[in-house]
């Protein structure tokens, strides 16, 4: 199967105008086809009634609940669950709360002080700061005002690669828990060949990113063969899977004879030599990661793959129906093996990136919830790439925003995992939202049945 | 006739291929024995502690020659392992071979373990050893209990997790505020029951795939017990999460058996809770009316409903219940013993508890048996830490969960979920 290995991964020949550029199929608001149950992949308007006006059409997805306007309201109702939950969780909007009856009003406008002063905090951390804006016109640095959104890239990067792999699985019929013990086993071999190999300049980083794409890709590979020769759930060899490499990788950085730092109690290992590092482009200090470009990339890659490859159509039919793929004549088990490994090492190329680019050494810091988090992206961005960038780029704006609303609010980060909760929630749940913001019937948005039973 | 016998040859090639892999496992763990613990095994005896040091019977400790006993234990295993591969063994031999080759490792182990210089002649206790066991499968028996009646009934439950989660924070909250731990216990069961409702709610009404439900559950109870613990428990730690925990309660005459009693009948209500709600599942699914209900709906739900089962109001109860359940063994982390929450503190055990379950091919005993095997390499990894054996106790720790990976591929043989699990119920 080496041919076909070497064929599918993050071409870099595609980086030139990668992911979001691609128009078509994979727009959340275009597609409302199923993303599961395939369709002509190239054909953006499938879902669109014919000979109508475009109010028409507007007025149809409103109302019907298009998947782009069910994710825009679950993302509202989760903000405002987030809201409430931050209000009453406030000692001064309580206290406020406690003479409701007296005085209404003032405990109404304490609780809106309370939400607003969380979420524009959140904002200001994670898209811009209206202040650095004046000071820019006062002789401030111009660059200030692009650096929150330079963090949201920087958080949003090793979620689009998790989010793809989860994303990748997915459209396979497949359910990958384990990004989590890829993300290790990619961040183990990128770490690894970056500081006890010397190579020159850019080969070295590259060395690392391929080195990285293969440890996930490994693992992947397991759970791929395992599921096809002997019919081992994927789900649970996945949650194994994690804990064996979670304890791996706590063995690891605790030897020193293996990646732990000499001299050192702490679990982390030595910092990664700077020729393996992944530069940051586009002038002075609020800059993009290379790893944030490496990352849409690979959502490019991922998108030629499946709208425009026979192995895609393949990934694609395995997963809307697997008995009618084998009548077909595909071998259903090879293309698990093969999803399972490129789902593998697009979340292995995220521990490489998180590495190579972000924290320069492998810790318990650097290792983060990307692996749970890539599957709440997917899952919002609907399995596709673009919908993954985006997504992405919305958790890793709550991520950015919540530190800063965390040190001037004292609203705790971890509002945002409930606010992340919610909205993939509410979004699995169109009858729901449909039910809450009363819109008519419900129309397939290919959020169902992506992972089946114990037994499929 | 050709297509008959080619199907009838690949079903005993699947078999022959399945004994082979287990049979190479089995060699493979005796060789370890032979080759690892008995050559490497220091001169001396292992010894085996029979009483806790406090207890005031005397128990003879047992001491065994640890080289030779290594020896004789891998020989064993390698000879079960041949049996294995050329005999067509009945299904209770299979599985007591399984149990066999594992304990005879462990054994093993122990022995080589307690043998070497770094142990100081502190001995191997059993009954210690055997308590943590129990303490911790607790959660994992409750919580694949949790697991195999949502199941049973034909909805996959992958907020065991989060139950367990919730289920701690709240009985610690609840216990620490008013002051009663008896309400902690029942806050706690009540949180697991919550956390089994909305699942039911969003998965049989709202027809949400359920894995994925599962997992965005365990996600939000994360960042919500995070956040109230943040917002809340941190500031008023005094108030809101300072709880006391349940004390043993010694069984009378029970108790004092020797061995046995310290082992099984002297410990907290968590442990008698568990045991009641073990034989209440398993006899409740397998021996009543409302079992044969349960396990209709989770077969095949449209016959259950023709005749007049109400589906998904058997599928609420469970989950509902279940969820109880495991509440209560989210509330035995806190007030069972630490008596205060902190964030994530379940860490994975309710994704244990389901690998317990499915290790357990959906059965009550078989889940509480997988659980106890997890909680054994617990209290294990804790007492080779304890005498500073020089094997990592990460790698130790990978064990159980590179046995259940090998359990899922076969070594088993095939497991099969209750047909209808996952599927929503959809009157046609």
């Amino acid at each position: 199967m080496s041919d076909d290995v070497s064929g599918p991964p993050p071409a870099p020949g595609q980086g030139s105008s990668p992911g979001p550029a691609q128009p078509g199929p994979d727009s959340p608001g275009t597609s409302t086809g199923a993303a599961v149950t395939t369709g002509p992949p190239a054909d953006g308007s499938t879902g669109a009634p014919k000979g109508q006006g475009v109010n028409r059409i507007i007025i149809d997805a409103v109302t019907q609940g298009s998947p782009a306007v069910v994710t825009a309201l679950a993302i509202f109702a989760a903000l405002f669950v987030g809201g409430l939950l931050i209000a009453f969780s406030d000692p001064t909007v309580l206290h406020a709360w406690a003479s409701f009856f007296s005085d209404p009003g003032a405990a109404i406008s304490a609780a809106w002080d309370s939400v607003a002063a969380a979420y524009s905090a959140l904002f200001e951390g994670a898209i811009f700061n209206p202040h650095t804006i004046a000071a820019a016109f006062h002789g401030g640095s111009v660059g200030a005002i692009f650096y929150p959104l330079s963090q949201t890239a920087s958080q949003a990067t090793p979620l689009v690669l998790t989010g793809l792999s989860v994303a990748l699985a997915f459209r396979a019929g497949l359910f990958n828990i384990g990004a989590a013990s890829q993300w290790i086993g990619g961040a183990i071999v990128a770490t690894y060949l970056g500081f006890a190999v010397s190579l020159p300049l850019v080969i070295h980083a590259i060395v690392c990113l391929i080195g990285g794409f293969a440890g996930g890709a490994v693992l992947g590979w397991l759970v791929g063969e395992l599921k096809a020769r002997t019919g081992a759930h994927e789900v649970i060899v996945t949650i194994m899977l994690n804990y064996v490499m979670y304890n791996f990788l706590s063995y690891l950085l605790g030897t020193p004879t293996a990646l732990q730092l000499p001299h050192q109690s702490n679990l982390i290992s030595p910092t990664i030599a700077s020729s393996a590092q992944l530069p940051h482009v586009g002038g002075p200090p609020p800059q993009v990661g290379v790893g944030f470009l490496v990352a849409l990339a690979a959502a490019g890659g991922m998108w030629w793959l499946l709208a425009r490859s026979t192995t895609g159509f393949q990934f694609r039919t395995v997963g809307a129906n697997p008995s009618a793929a084998r009548t077909a004549g595909m071998s259903v088990g090879r293309t698990w093996v093969l999803a399972m490994l490129l789902a593998g090492g697009l979340a292995g190329l995220s521990g490489a990136v998180t590495t190579q680019g972000t924290f320069y050494s492998l810790n318990f810091q650097s290792y983060g919830t990307y692996g749970i988090d890539g599957i709440t992206v997917a899952l919002l961005g609907r399995a596709k790439p673009l919908g993954v960038v985006l997504a992405a780029l919305l958790f890793g704006a709550l991520d950015a925003g919540s530190t800063i609303m965390q040190a001037t609010t004292s609203v705790p980060v971890d509002i945002t995992e409930v606010i992340q909760g919610l909205i993939v929630l509410f979004v699995a749940a169109p009858p729901l939202i449909r039910a809450v913001f009363r819109l008519r019937q419900a129309r397939a948005t290919g959020m169902e049945a992506v992972a089946k039973g114990w037994n499929g | 006739m050709t297509a008959l016998a080619t199907v009838t040859s690949a079903r005993s090639a699947v078999t022959v291929h399945r004994r082979l892999i287990a049979a190479t496992v089995f060699v493979v763990f005796g060789l370890i024995d032979i080759l690892v613990f008995g050559l490497f095994a220091h001169k001396g005896d292992a010894t085996f502690a029979l009483a806790l040091p406090t207890s005031p019977v005397h128990v003879p400790s047992i001491h065994a020659p640890a080289a030779p006993v290594s020896y004789i234990l891998g020989a064993a295993s390698i000879l079960i392992g041949v049996a294995r591969a050329t005999i067509d063994e009945p299904a209770w031999a299979k599985r007591l071979s399984i149990g066999a080759v594992l304990l005879f490792f462990v054994i093993s182990l122990l022995c080589w373990a307690d043998t070497g210089a770094w142990a100081n002649d502190i001995p191997v206790n059993v009954v210690s050893l055997l308590q943590n066991t129990l303490t911790a499968s607790i959660p994992l028996i409750l919580g694949a209990l949790a697991g195999c009646m949502g199941e049973r009934s034909g909805v996959i439950n992958i907020a065991i997790e989060g139950q367990l989660l919730l289920g701690a924070f709240t009985a610690a909250v609840v216990a620490s505020a008013v002051g009663v731990l008896w309400l902690g216990l029942i806050g706690g069961s009540l949180a697991g029951g919550l956390v089994g409702l909305v699942l039911a709610l969003f998965a049989i009404r709202w027809l949400v795939d359920q894995i994925i439900l599962g997992v965005v559950l365990n996600v939000l109870i994360s960042g919500l017990t995070g956040y109230l613990y943040d917002r809340l428990l941190v500031p008023k730690a005094n108030t809101y999460n300072n709880a006391s925990t349940f004390s043993a309660i010694k069984i009378p005459g029970l108790g004092s058996i020797p061995i046995l009693g310290p082992i099984f009948f002297d410990s907290t209500i968590f442990l008698y809770i568990t045991y009641a709600a073990i034989i209440a599942v398993q006899v409740g699914l397998f021996r009543t009316r409302w079992g044969l209900r349960v396990r209709a709906v989770g077969e095949h739900p449209t016959a259950a409903d023709t005749v007049g089962i109400k589906v998904n109001g058997i599928r609420y109860g469970n989950l509902i219940m279940g969820g109880m359940l495991a509440g209560i063994g989210g509330a035995y982390l806190t007030i069972g013993s630490v008596g205060t929450f902190s964030k994530d503190m379940s860490s994975g055990l309710g994704y244990i508890a389901l690998a317990a379950m499915i290790f357990g091919r959906w059965s009550p005993l078989g889940a509480t048996a997988a659980a106890l095997l997890f909680g054994f390499t617990e209290a294990l990894q804790s007492f080779m830490g304890s005498i500073t054996v020089p094997i990592s106790p990460f790698l130790l720790g990978t064990l159980p969960y590179v046995a259940t990976i090998i359990a899922v591929a076969g070594l088993v043989g095939k497991v099969r979920a209750p047909a209808a699990d996952g599927k929503p119920y959809v009157r046609a």
